[in-house]
This record gives C-alpha cells, sequence and structure tokens, in this order.
C-alpha cells in the first residue's frame, strides 16, 4: 500500500468515528469539539487531492462557523441538567426514513453524476492555483456563483430581522 | 525529493522554531523592561546582567510549580486547551519568508519553511484555530470567571476575523496573490505596502491587537472584572504556555504586518547590496532588516498596551462591527476604483 492510501484509511476512520462521536455524545460542547475534528480531517482529504484553497477556506470557514455554534450552546443551553429529551418513537422511525431516502438521493447523485473536468486536464494548467480557480469562477460558473452570493445576502438578513422581532416583544 | 533538500528544509525549521521560542521568551523580558521604562522604574535586574537571565528564572519557577486541578470533569478538555494555544502559535511561522536566499554548500537555500500557494489563507486558518485552545481551557476549567473569558475572546475573535479578512482583500487587490514569498518580493526597495494602503494597515494593526487579546483588547482577561479571565484555573507550566503563547503570537503577527506591509526582509539599497557585496551579504542584511522591523512592532505593542486603558466590552463590538467592518468595505471600494484608474 502506498502512504496516501494508508493515510487515506486513516483519515476516512477518523472522519467517521468523530461524526459518530458528534451524534452521540451526550454533552453539547463535546458534540462541538467533535465536530470540529469531524471538519478538520474532511480538510485533509481536500489535502489528499492537492486541493490546498478548498482544504484552508475550509478550515477558516467551519472554525469560525462552529466557535459561533459553542458560543451559543453556552450561552441558549442549560448545560447542568443532563437529561436527554425524550422523543416518541414515531419521530425515531420518521428520521430514520428519511435518512435512507436521502442516502438513496445522494448515492444515485454521486453514480450518475458525470464530472466536467475533463476540459482542465489537457489544458496543461494548474487547476488548484487560485487564479484559475478564480477565473473558471467567474467565467463559466458566474450564475451559480451569484445565485450563492444572493442565497447567502437573504441568509443574513433574515437573521437581521429575526433579531429584530425579539426585541420588539421586550 | 533529494535528501539535501530534506535536511535543508529540516535545519530552516528547526532554526525558526529556535527563534521563535527565545524571541517569545525574550519579549516576556522586553515587556517588564518597556514597562518598567515607561513607568520610570528600573524593572527585572537582579537575575544575571541586566536581569538578562530573568525568563530562564521565570520557566523554572513556572516548571516547579504544583500542577493543580480544578474540580472538573473535563480533565483531558483542561489539559488540552494549553497544548492548543501553544501549538497553534508554533505553526504560523512555517510559511514567513525570513530571507530571500542564502548560498551554502553551492545550494540556494530559501530562508522560508515551505512556500504555499494559499499562505495567507494559511495564517488566518491556524489562528482561527487558535481561539479554541481558549475556549477550550476556559470551559473545561468549570469556573464562571473562566467562562465568561473564553466566552469574551472567542466572540471577540469571531468579530474581528472579519475586518481583518476584508482589509486584506483590498491589499490582495493590488498584489494579486497569497502568497507570501511572491508579496515580499513585490515590495522591494522601498515600495513597500504600506504606503499604498495606508488603511488596509491601520485596520490590520488594530484586528492585529485584537486577535492577540492584548490591551486594549485584553477584555479576556481583564482581571478587574475575571479575576485571570480563561486562565484563572490554571497554574504551573499549562499557565506558562498560555503566557509563552501569546508572547509566540506576538511575535508571529509583529512578523506578519512586517511581511505585508512594511517589505518584509527588503531594505532601501538591497539590489545595490546583492549586485556590490554578494548574495549572501546582502541577503544576511535583509535578515537583520526583518527582525529590527519585528523588534520595532513588538515594542510599538506594548508601548499600547502600557500606554492606552483597557476598552469596555460594548466599545469593542461597535468598533468592531460599527466603525472597523464598513471602513475596510469602503477601503476595499477605493481600491478597486484606484485599480480600475491606474491600470
Amino acid at each position: 500500500m502506498s502512504t496516501i492510501v494508508i493515510i487515506f484509511y486513516f483519515l476516512a476512520a477518523f472522519t467517521l468515528a468523530t461524526a459518530f462521536l458528534t451524534i452521540y455524545s451526550r454533552n453539547p460542547i463535546h458534540s462541538a469539539i467533535y465536530l470540529v475534528l469531524c471538519f478538520f480531517s474532511i480538510a485533509g482529504h481536500y489535502l489528499l487531492f492537492n486541493a490546498q484553497f478548498l482544504a484552508l477556506v475550509h478550515i477558516i470557514v467551519y472554525s469560525g462557523a462552529i466557535m459561533v455554534l459553542m458560543l451559543f450552546t453556552i450561552m441558549l443551553m442549560n448545560l447542568n441538567k443532563e437529561d436527554e429529551v425524550h422523543k416518541p418513537r414515531i419521530t425515531r422511525i420518521g428520521a430514520l426514513v428519511v435518512f435512507l431516502i436521502m442516502s438513496v438521493v445522494f448515492i444515485t447523485i454521486f453514480i450518475n453524476s458525470k464530472t466536467i473536468t475533463g476540459g482542465y486536464d489537457t489544458s496543461g494548467e494548474d487547476f488548484q492555483s487560485i487564479k484559475v480557480l478564480g477565473k473558471v469562477l467567474l467565467n463559466e460558473y458566474l450564475v451559480p456563483f451569484e445565485f450563492i452570493s444572493i442565497l447567502l445576502l437573504t441568509a443574513m438578513i433574515g437573521t437581521v430581522l429575526l433579531s429584530k422581532k425579539e426585541k420588539k416583544n421586550e | 525529493m533529494d535528501s539535501a533538500f530534506i535536511i535543508e528544509k529540516s535545519v530552516v525549521i528547526v532554526v525558526v522554531f529556535a527563534i521563535t521560542m527565545i524571541m517569545a521568551m525574550y519579549s516576556t523580558y522586553a515587556e517588564r523592561k518597556v514597562a518598567a521604562f515607561l513607568q520610570d522604574r528600573i524593572g527585572p535586574n537582579r537575575a544575571g546582567k541586566f536581569g538578562l537571565l530573568q525568563p530562564l528564572a521565570d520557566g523554572l519557577k513556572l516548571f516547579s510549580k504544583e500542577e493543580f486541578f480544578p474540580n472538573t470533569p473535563n480533565r483531558f478538555l483542561f489539559i488540552i486547551g494549553p497544548a492548543i494555544a501553544m501549538t497553534t502559535a508554533l505553526m504560523t511561522s512555517a510559511v514567513i519568508p525570513w530571507g530571500d536566499r542564502l548560498h551554502v554548500f553551492g545550494r540556494d537555500v530559501i530562508l522560508q519553511a515551505t512556500d504555499i500557494d494559499v499562505s495567507l489563507l494559511y495564517i488566518f486558518g491556524v489562528v482561527s484555530v487558535g481561539v479554541y485552545g481558549i475556549m477550550i481551557g476556559g470551559w473545561a476549567s468549570n469556573n464562571k470567571f473562566s467562562l465568561m473569558g473564553a466566552v469574551r475572546a472567542a466572540s471577540q475573535m469571531v468579530s474581528y476575523e472579519i475586518a481583518m479578512g476584508l482589509s486584506m482583500i483590498a491589499l490582495l487587490m493590488m498584489t494579486g496573490t497569497l502568497s507570501l514569498k511572491e508579496i515580499s518580493m513585490q515590495q522591494s526597495g522601498l515600495n513597500w505596502n504600506v504606503f499604498y494602503q495606508p488603511l488596509s494597515f491601520l485596520i490590520f494593526l488594530i484586528c492585529a491587537f485584537a486577535e492577540l487579546n492584548r490591551t486594549p483588547f485584553d477584555l479576556a482577561e481583564c482581571e478587574s472584572e475575571l479575576i485571570g479571565g480563561y486562565h484563572t484555573e490554571y497554574s504551573s507550566m499549562k499557565m506558562g504556555f498560555y503566557l509563552f503563547a501569546e508572547y509566540a503570537n506576538m511575535f508571529i503577527s509583529a512578523a506578519i504586518l512586517s511581511v505585508l506591509f512594511f517589505g518584509g526582509y527588503n531594505y532601501p539599497g538591497m539590489q545595490w547590496m546583492i549586485d556590490n557585496a554578494g548574495v549572501n551579504t546582502a541577503n544576511v542584511l535583509g535578515i537583520i532588516a526583518l527582525f529590527i522591523k519585528i523588534c520595532g512592532f513588538i515594542f510599538f505593542i506594548m508601548w499600547v498596551r502600557w500606554t492606552i486603558p483597557r476598552f469596555r466590552y460594548d466599545q469593542l463590538m461597535n468598533l468592531g462591527w460599527r466603525i472597523l467592518i464598513p471602513l475596510s468595505i469602503i477601503n476595499i471600494i477605493i481600491t478597486g476604483i484606484c485599480i480600475l484608474a491606474f491600470k
């Protein structure tokens, strides 16, 4: 086995383990810490593809995001009480069914998707470099890129609106 | 990859590590001397000549102190907190170009541990991880004051990272690269970025203070309200690691400020020196120039600490969200217009 494969298996095991621990640990802060570790190992997977930019942006975005998540956990939840909210059985079965349907959808997407990296393979350019990435994003994928920005803007406006409403009720 | 390359890089990495440690050690000494100077005192002068052995004595004292553990259910996280803080503080130095190149044993030795395409993003990534050390340590202490300090540090970090990133974007629009090596090379002579991007420099400097948790932004360890902040429960070398990480971060921030805005290893007349005195002499002078800039910034950071009083927490948040972020967005627009107009 080559070194890359060994690293891949190690990373994959680590990703899965931390992902499961995120769900199973009772303490919400522990969950958040496992989630950070999980995202870091996913960044490691990106590095295996030599996608440095993607890996670093992943770390920056998610480590900041999970820090906010941790702050909210501390501020909004009562951490002293360790009682698990008892969920009715129908919710659990529903969650399982939704999970199965989602995985079927994802698996079909991954099997049927056709990657369109062919053009870049032959161009001989270093398509990991941010210059090429920027050109591709703002030329061929301009419309989806702008749509994402509108989506993010909507989310931001929504957050501002929600926090404003709470103030009025006081 | 030949073995000479690996040896070369290992030597560079070890030297950078040693220099970071020594600089952090003597920053603690310098801090006390600067404080003494600003307050018209003498400062440490017992251990060695001029108190030069004071950092060693401090280290020895911290090592020999009792290891105290608070009554916490998260013993592991309590130990891992200072470790994360220290590791991330030492990781950043990997991408900083300390000099251009030296010609040793018939090889061109690049004075940088690694030159990745996205060095600047790497620094941002590591810095954003760094606050986890404070957050995890403060939370695992199982103490209200520690938790308050940690929450303050985290929210401050999250707020000021935005303004820092935005101020960087204006700089990147001008340089067109994220590699710190190329940014250094572009600033040869006196062509320093600070003359083109003064606003960006100012915002970055303020945010660096906030990210370092230094006065006037040290709300995380505000002793008049929070005892000691996030490290209230820490003792012995774990406490030492938190303090040491702060000084290591200070050194690295000073280095980043010098590289990004003050020309890095460049000094006026460097090309003339290369032509007339040889590559090695010119580049050794370059390394010295970089360290003079770094020491200048470290002194500036200490000077501010002993001059300006601490902000209130709401003032800190107002400064971050209502002043620095709009200012950096305006800076981006101005930079864009200038680039369009002059190119």
